[in-house]
C-alpha cells in the first residue's frame, strides 16, 4: 500500500528527467511572481508609476518568455517521461 | 459592396452551413475509423479556445479602453494555469479518463462518494453562473448586427435585434442537439462539435490579427508608431488597481478550470494525456496573440472614432469606419465563432451535468432500477435534448429581460466568481483524501449563497435600494457590498474574497469534523493517488447479480453492441468464452464506470447497487463487519490505508475460504480415492496369489495370471513413489543434479516417455527451432515434469483428433514453455485445485489408470525447486499449462 | 444351462479374476465396464445376480443400482456391491439403495464364491 520508496541514486538520464518535471513544476509559480510585479508600480500620477508603452512592453515580453520556456520544457519532457510520478 | 442586413444574415447563414459540413464530414471519417487527425494535440489546444468567447472577442478592447492592461489577467491566469500543466491539468485529465468523468458537477459528485446532492448542487450552480453568460453571447451577436446594419437606409429596430438574437439561439440549439447528444456516452467525446470549434478558433483568430494588422500597419503606421500612440494615450495602461490585479488573475485561472465548459473540453473530450505538453504552451500562445491587438486598437479607435462610440465593437466598427467592408464582414465572422462555440460548448456540458444530475436521480428515486434501465436511456436523451433547449431558452430569456446596454466583460466576471465557487471542493478533492461530501457541500452551499447575495443579485438590480444600503432584516452587516461592515472594497474583489473564504473555510472545517463514508474514502483515495495505479474497484461481492440480468441492464444503457463488447472483453479476461463473464467486484466496478458515462455516476453506482441488491456486501456491509476492531485504528494517520487493507484483506478471506471448503469436500473424496487406489491391484493380486496356489491351471494361464500380478504390484510401487516423492519435495529434501542440456532433448525425452509417437493419435505439433535453448537445471525433474503434462493431454484432451501444442518462448531471460490442447480444458472452479495434492476431477478428467491425482502437485513442488512456476493458462481453447524456467539458470548456459 | 452372472467392473485385472472365479464355480459370466451397458444388458437378459462395483466411470455403482430399483424388470434381481473405498457410508447407502449384499476389496475368493451362491438363492 505505500508508496515505493524512490531509490536514492538513478541514472544520468533518469536524473536528468526529474530535474526537468522540477523545472516544469517551478515555472508557473516564476510566472505567478514576475506577474505581481506590477503590485509594486506606483498608481497614475503617483511616483515610479510607469509608461503606458513600458507596462505594455514588460508584461507581453515575459508573457512570450514563459510561452517559450513552457515550450522548451514540454519538449524535453516528452521526449524523456513516460513515467507516472505525480 | 455595402454591408446590409441581408449580407450578415447570407452571411452568418454561410458561415452556419460551413460548420454543419465540417462537423458532419468530420463525425463520418470518424465512424469510418479514418479521423486519425481529428484527435492531434493542435485540435485539442484549439478546442481549448472556446475560452475566448465574445467577451474576448469585442469585449477585451472595450475592456482596455475602460481600463488599461487590466484585461490581460483574464488570460494571464489561464496561462499560468497551462503552462503548470503537470502540475494541475495531468492530474485532473487522468482522473476524468480513469473515473469516466462526464462533467465537473460528475467530478465532484464522483469523488465525494457519488454523491447524488453534491451533483445536483454543482449542477445548479453552473446553471446560475452561466445561463447569463449565455445571454452575453446572444447580445454581442445582435450588437454586432445592429452595428453594421444599422448604417444602412433601413435602420434596424428593436424588434429585429431580438429576432437576430432567437433565431440564434434556435440555431444553436439545433446543432448542439444534432451534434452534442446524438450519443448517450458523452465520454464518447463529440468529434464533430470539436472540429467545428477547432475551425472556429482559426476563423477568430484570423479575424482579431487581421483586425490589429490592418489597425498597426494601415491606420497608426507601423509598430513604432503605434507604441507612440500607446504611450500618449489619454487611457493609463498601469491603472494602479493592485487588488484587482491580483485578484482578477487567480480568479480567471480559477474560473478556467471550473467553468463547464472548459472542463468539458478540457477533461471530457481530451483524447489522450499528452496533447496537454502542447496546448501546455500553445494555448497561451493562443491567448497572447488575441491580446496581442487589443491594445492597440483600443488607443486608435479612441482617437479616431467618435466619442461616445461603444468600445466594446470597435473591432467591428474601426474597419467600418475606414471603409474596409471585407475586413469588416470577417470581423463580424470571427465575432460570431466567438459567441457560438461557447454557447455550443456550454450548452451541452449544462444539459450534461442537468440530465445525469438532476433528472436522472429523480427518475431514478421514483421508479425502481430493475424495470427502467430501458426506459432511462431514452428519458435520459430527452432530458439532454431538452435541456440544451431549456439552457438556450434561459439564456435568450435573461437577454430579453435585461436587454442591452450592460457592459460585456461585467457579466463575465459574474459568471467566473460563480463558478470559481466550485475550486476548492475541486482542488481538496484532488489533493487531499481528508475531503468530505459534508465538507464539499457546506463550503459549495455557503460560498453559493454568499456569490449570489453580494454580486450575482446585486447584478439584476433585484435587490430593493434599501437591502443594498441597509442589508437585510436592517441587519447593516448584511449589506451585499459591504458584508460585515467591511466597505470600500471592489465590489467583485469583495464578493470574491468573501465567498472563497467561507467556502474554503468550511470545506476544510466540516471536512475535518465530519467522517467521510467507506465510498468516499474509496473514492478519495482512487482520485487523490490516481497516479499510482490503475481504478481500483470500489464495491465487494455482488455475486448474485446475475451476468444475463446485467448484460440486458447494461445493453439498454450503452446500446446493443457497446454491451455485447464489453461483455465479452471482460469474460476473455476471466478467462472464459462467451459474453457472460463472472459479476466479479473488478467487473462491476468497471461496468459501473462504463455505465457512469451514460447517467453519471451517482446513477451507475445507484442502479448496479440496485440490481445487486439482496445478496449485496458492500463496502458499507464489511465495515459494519470490521466495526469495533476496525475504530481503534480508524483515526490513526493511516487511517484511510487501512481501510484499504482491510477490504483486500477480506476479499483475500473470502477467496481463501472458497478454496479451503472446496479442499474440505476433496478430502474425503480423497481418502476414498486413496484407499481404492490401494485396494484395487491388491484385489487383484489376492485373487491371483489365491488362483495361483492351485494345483489345476493351465500353464499359459498360470503365466499370465503372475503377469498380472506382477503388473498390479508395479502399480502398487508407483502409487507409494508417487506419495514419497511429493513428501520428500514437500519437505524440501529433494537434492537436485543440475546439468547442461537443450530443452528440445528434454521435449523429446518426455514426449518418448509418455508414450507419444507418431502415430500415437496424440499428434504434436511443436517448432524445433525455438526449443534448442540451453538449460541448467536438473534435467530428470524436468523431464518429469514434461511427462506429466503430455501424459495428462494424452489421457484427457477429448478432442476427436487431439492435438498438442507446444510452444517455446524468451522472454527477459525467462524460458517460457507452453503446453496447450484443443480438448475441453478445465472447468474454471477446478483450475486452482488441480495443483493440489490428490485432486482429482470430475468430468473428462477422472482418473486414469496409473494416477493417484499426485502428478500436477509433484509438478508443482518440482518447479518451485527448480526455481520456477507451472501454472493453468486460462482461455486456450484446450487445457494449457505454461512452464516458466528462471532467467538465471536459462542464462548460465549461454 | 449355467446360471448367468452380470459382472460391472472397470478395473480389467478384478474382471479377469472374478470371471476366472465364479466360471469355475460353474456361473456364465457377461462383463461390462460402464453401468449404462450393463443396465441395457440387464433389463435384456434378466441375470440372476449382478456382482456391482461401486466406482465406475461416468455414472457411479450406486446411479446404477438406484436404476435398476426403480425399473420394474430389474426391481427383483439381487445385487452385490463391491467396494474399494471401505467406508462405512458406502455399506449404509448401498444396502439403503437396495442392495442385497455388500463386499469390501480385496476378498477372498471363496467368500466371493459363497456369497454370490448365497445372494442367488442356492
Amino acid at each position: 500500500m505505500a508508496r515505493q520508496p524512490r531509490p536514492p541514486f538513478l541514472d544520468r538520464r533518469r536524473y536528468r528527467i526529474e530535474r526537468i518535471r522540477d523545472a516544469a513544476r517551478l515555472l508557473p509559480a516564476l510566472g505567478l511572481a514576475l506577474l505581481l510585479v506590477p503590485l509594486a508600480w506606483g498608481a497614475p500620477g503617483e511616483p515610479g508609476a510607469p509608461g503606458n508603452a513600458a507596462a505594455l512592453l514588460y508584461l507581453f515580453g515575459l508573457w512570450a518568455v514563459l510561452i517559450a520556456l513552457a515550450a522548451l520544457l514540454s519538449r524535453l519532457l516528452r521526449s524523456g517521461a513516460d513515467g507516472d510520478e505525480p | 459592396m455595402t454591408l446590409g442586413f441581408e449580407t450578415l444574415v447570407a452571411a452568418s447563414l454561410a458561415y452556419v452551413a460551413l460548420l454543419f459540413a465540417v462537423a458532419f464530414l468530420a463525425e463520418r471519417r470518424q465512424r469510418e475509423g479514418r479521423g486519425a487527425w481529428l484527435r492531434s494535440p493542435w485540435v485539442y489546444t484549439l478546442s481549448l479556445s472556446i475560452y475566448c468567447t465574445a467577451w474576448t472577442f469585442y469585449g477585451a478592447v472595450g475592456y482596455a479602453a475602460r481600463s488599461g492592461l487590466e484585461f490581460l489577467t483574464i488570460y494571464l491566469g489561464p496561462s499560468l494555469v497551462m503552462v503548470g500543466w503537470w502540475w494541475t491539468l495531468r492530474k485532473l485529465v487522468r482522473i476524468g479518463r480513469t473515473q469516466r468523468v462526464t462533467s465537473i458537477a460528475d467530478l465532484i459528485s464522483s469523488r465525494f462518494g457519488k454523491s447524488a446532492p453534491l451533483g445536483a448542487l454543482v449542477t445548479a450552480i453552473a446553471v446560475a453562473g452561466i445561463t447569463p453568460y449565455i445571454a452575453l453571447q446572444l447580445q454581442s451577436i445582435s450588437l454586432s448586427f445592429a452595428a453594421i446594419a444599422d448604417r444602412g437606409e433601413n435602420g434596424l429596430v428593436a424588434g429585429d435585434l431580438r429576432l437576430v438574437a432567437f433565431w440564434t439561439a434556435v440555431g444553436l440549439a439545433a446543432f448542439t442537439v444534432l451534434f452534442g447528444t446524438r450519443n448517450l456516452d458523452p465520454s464518447e467525446r463529440h468529434h464533430g462539435i470539436v472540429i467545428a470549434i477547432a475551425v472556429e478558433a482559426v476563423v477568430k483568430l484570423v479575424a482579431l490579427l487581421a483586425v490589429g494588422a490592418f489597425v498597426v500597419w494601415g491606420l497608426a503606421g507601423g509598430v513604432a508608431e503605434t507604441l507612440a500612440r500607446i504611450e500618449n494615450a489619454p487611457v493609463p495602461m498601469w491603472t494602479g488597481e493592485r487588488g484587482r490585479w491580483a485578484g482578477l488573475i487567480f480568479l480567471s485561472a480559477a474560473a478556467f478550470l471550473t467553468l463547464p465548459r472548459m472542463f468539458q473540453v478540457m477533461v471530457v473530450e481530451n483524447d489522450d494525456e499528452r496533447h496537454l505538453a502542447v496546448a501546455g504552451w500553445a494555448f497561451p500562445l493562443y491567448v497572447f496573440l488575441m491580446s496581442l491587438f487589443v491594445v492597440p486598437i483600443a488607443v486608435v479607435g479612441l482617437e479616431r472614432l467618435p466619442a461616445g462610440s461603444n468600445p466594446d465593437l470597435f473591432v467591428l466598427t474601426l474597419p467600418l469606419a475606414e471603409g474596409q467592408e471585407g475586413l469588416s464582414l470577417l470581423s463580424f465572422l470571427g465575432g460570431l465563432s466567438s459567441a457560438t462555440s461557447m454557447v455550443i460548448v456550454a450548452t451541452i456540458a449544462l444539459a450534461t451535468m442537468i440530465s445525469n444530475h438532476i433528472v436522472a436521480p429523480l427518475w431514478l428515486r421514483a421508479r425502481p432500477a430493475e424495470q427502467t434501465a430501458g426506459e432511462l436511456r431514452r428519458v435520459v436523451l430527452i432530458a439532454r435534448r431538452l435541456s440544451v433547449a431549456g439552457v438556450l431558452a434561459l439564456g435568450y430569456l435573461y437577454f430579453r429581460l435585461t436587454g442591452a446596454g450592460t457592459a460585456l466583460s461585467a457579466i463575465g466576471l459574474i459568471a467566473f466568481a460563480g463558478v470559481a465557487q466550485i475550486l476548492p471542493a475541486m482542488v481538496g478533492g484532488v489533493i487531499w483524501r481528508g475531503a468530505t461530501a459534508r465538507g464539499a457541500a457546506a463550503g459549495l452551499a455557503a460560498g453559493a449563497t454568499l456569490w449570489a447575495w453580494t454580486l450575482f443579485l446585486p447584478s439584476f438590480g433585484v435587490l430593493p435600494a434599501s437591502v443594498m444600503a441597509e442589508g437585510a432584516f436592517g441587519l447593516s452587516w448584511l449589506r451585499p457590498r459591504a458584508l460585515f461592515g467591511i466597505e470600500g472594497l471592489d465590489p467583485l474583489l469583495h464578493s470574491v474574497m468573501w465567498s472563497l473564504l467561507v467556502n474554503a473555510g468550511l470545506f476544510v472545517l466540516v471536512s475535518l469534523v465530519t467522517f467521510p463514508t467507506p465510498l468516499e474514502r474509496l473514492q478519495g483515495e482512487s482520485f487523490v493517488n490516481v497516479f499510482d495505479r490503475g481504478p481500483a474497484p470500489r464495491a465487494l461481492g455482488r455475486a448474485a447479480a446475475e451476468p444475463e440480468a446485467l448484460l440486458v441492464f447494461a445493453s439498454r444503457l450503452l446500446g446493443r453492441d457497446a454491451a455485447l463488447d464489453l461483455f465479452r472483453e471482460e469474460a476473455e479476461r476471466q478467462g472464459k468464452s462467451g459474453h457472460l463473464p463472472d459479476t466479479t467486484p473488478v467487473f462491476l466496478a468497471r461496468l459501473e464506470r462504463e455505465l457512469a458515462g451514460s447517467v453519471g455516476a451517482a446513477a451507475a453506482h445507484a442502479m448496479v447497487g440496485g440490481l445487486a441488491k439482496g445478496s449485496e456486501v458492500s463496502v458499507d456491509d464489511l465495515m459494519a463487519v470490521a466495526g469495533e476492531a476496525q475504530q481503534i485504528i480508524e483515526y490513526s494517520a493511516r487511517l484511510e490505508q487501512k481501510s484499504a487493507e482491510a477490504e483486500r484483506t477480506a476479499r483475500a478471506l473470502r477467496e481463501a475460504n472458497a478454496k479451503l471448503t472446496r479442499l474440505a469436500a476433496q478430502k474425503d473424496a480423497f481418502l476414498s480415492r486413496i484407499s481404492h487406489e490401494l485396494r484395487t491391484p491388491m484385489t487383484a493380486i489376492r485373487s491371483f496369489s489365491a488362483i495361483l496356489r492351485e494345483e489345476d491351471l493351465r500353464p499359459d494361464e498360470r503365466r499370465r495370471f503372475a503377469g498380472i500380478v506382477e503388473a498390479e504390484a508395479q502399480r502398487l510401487t508407483r502409487l507409494l513413489d508417487d506419495l514419497l516423492d511429493l513428501s520428500v519435495l514437500k519437505e524440501g529434501r529433494l537434492s537436485l543434479d543440475r546439468r547442461e542440456g537443450y530443452l528440445s532433448d528434454v521435449i523429446d525425452r518426455a514426449l518418448a516417455a509418455a508414450g507419444v509417437l507418431p502415430g500415437s493419435g496424440l499428434r504434436v505439433i511443436r517448432d524445433p527451432s525455438s526449443e534448442i535453448v540451453p538449460v541448467v537445471t536438473d534435467l530428470d525433474r524436468l523431464a518429469q515434469v514434461f511427462i506429466n503434462i503430455v501424459s495428462n493431454a494424452r489421457k484427457y484432451c477429448d478432442a476427436p483428433s487431439p492435438e498438442l501444442r507446444i510452444a517455446v518462448r524468451r522472454r527477459a531471460g525467462e524460458v517460457i514453455v507452453d503446453f496447450v490442447d484443443n480438448g475441453r480444458g478445465i472447468p474454471a472452479e477446478e483450475r486452482e485445485l488441480v495443483f493440489e495434492s490428490f485432486t482429482r476431477l470430475g468430468g473428462s478428467w477422472r482418473e486414469g489408470p496409473d494416477g493417484a491425482g499426485l502428478g500436477l502437485a509433484i509438478c508443482r513442488e518440482v518447479m518451485a525447486r527448480l526455481g520456477g512456476s507451472i501454472a493453468y493458462l486460462p482461455g486456450q481453447g484446450g487445457a494449457a499449462f505454461r512452464v516458466v524456467l528462471p532467467a538465471g539458470l536459462a542464462r548460465a548456459a549461454e | 444351462m449355467a446360471r448367468r452372472v452380470l459382472l460391472v467392473e472397470d478395473e480389467p485385472s478384478i474382471v479377469e479374476a472374478v470371471s476366472f472365479i465364479l466360471t469355475r464355480a460353474g456361473w456364465t459370466v457377461h462383463a461390462h465396464a460402464d453401468g449404462a451397458t450393463a443396465l441395457d444388458r440387464a433389463r435384456a437378459g434378466a441375470p440372476e445376480l449382478v456382482v456391482l462395483d461401486a466406482m465406475l466411470p461416468g455414472r457411479s455403482g450406486f446411479d446404477v443400482l438406484r436404476d435398476l430399483r426403480a425399473d420394474p424388470v430389474t426391481a427383483a434381481i439381487p445385487v452385490l456391491m463391491l467396494t474399494a473405498r471401505g467406508q462405512e457410508r458406502d455399506r449404509d447407502l448401498a444396502l439403503r439403495l437396495g442392495a442385497t449384499g455388500f463386499m469390501t476389496k480385496p476378498f477372498a475368493n471363496a467368500e466371493l464364491v459363497a456369497e454370490v451362491r448365497r445372494l442367488a438363492g442356492g
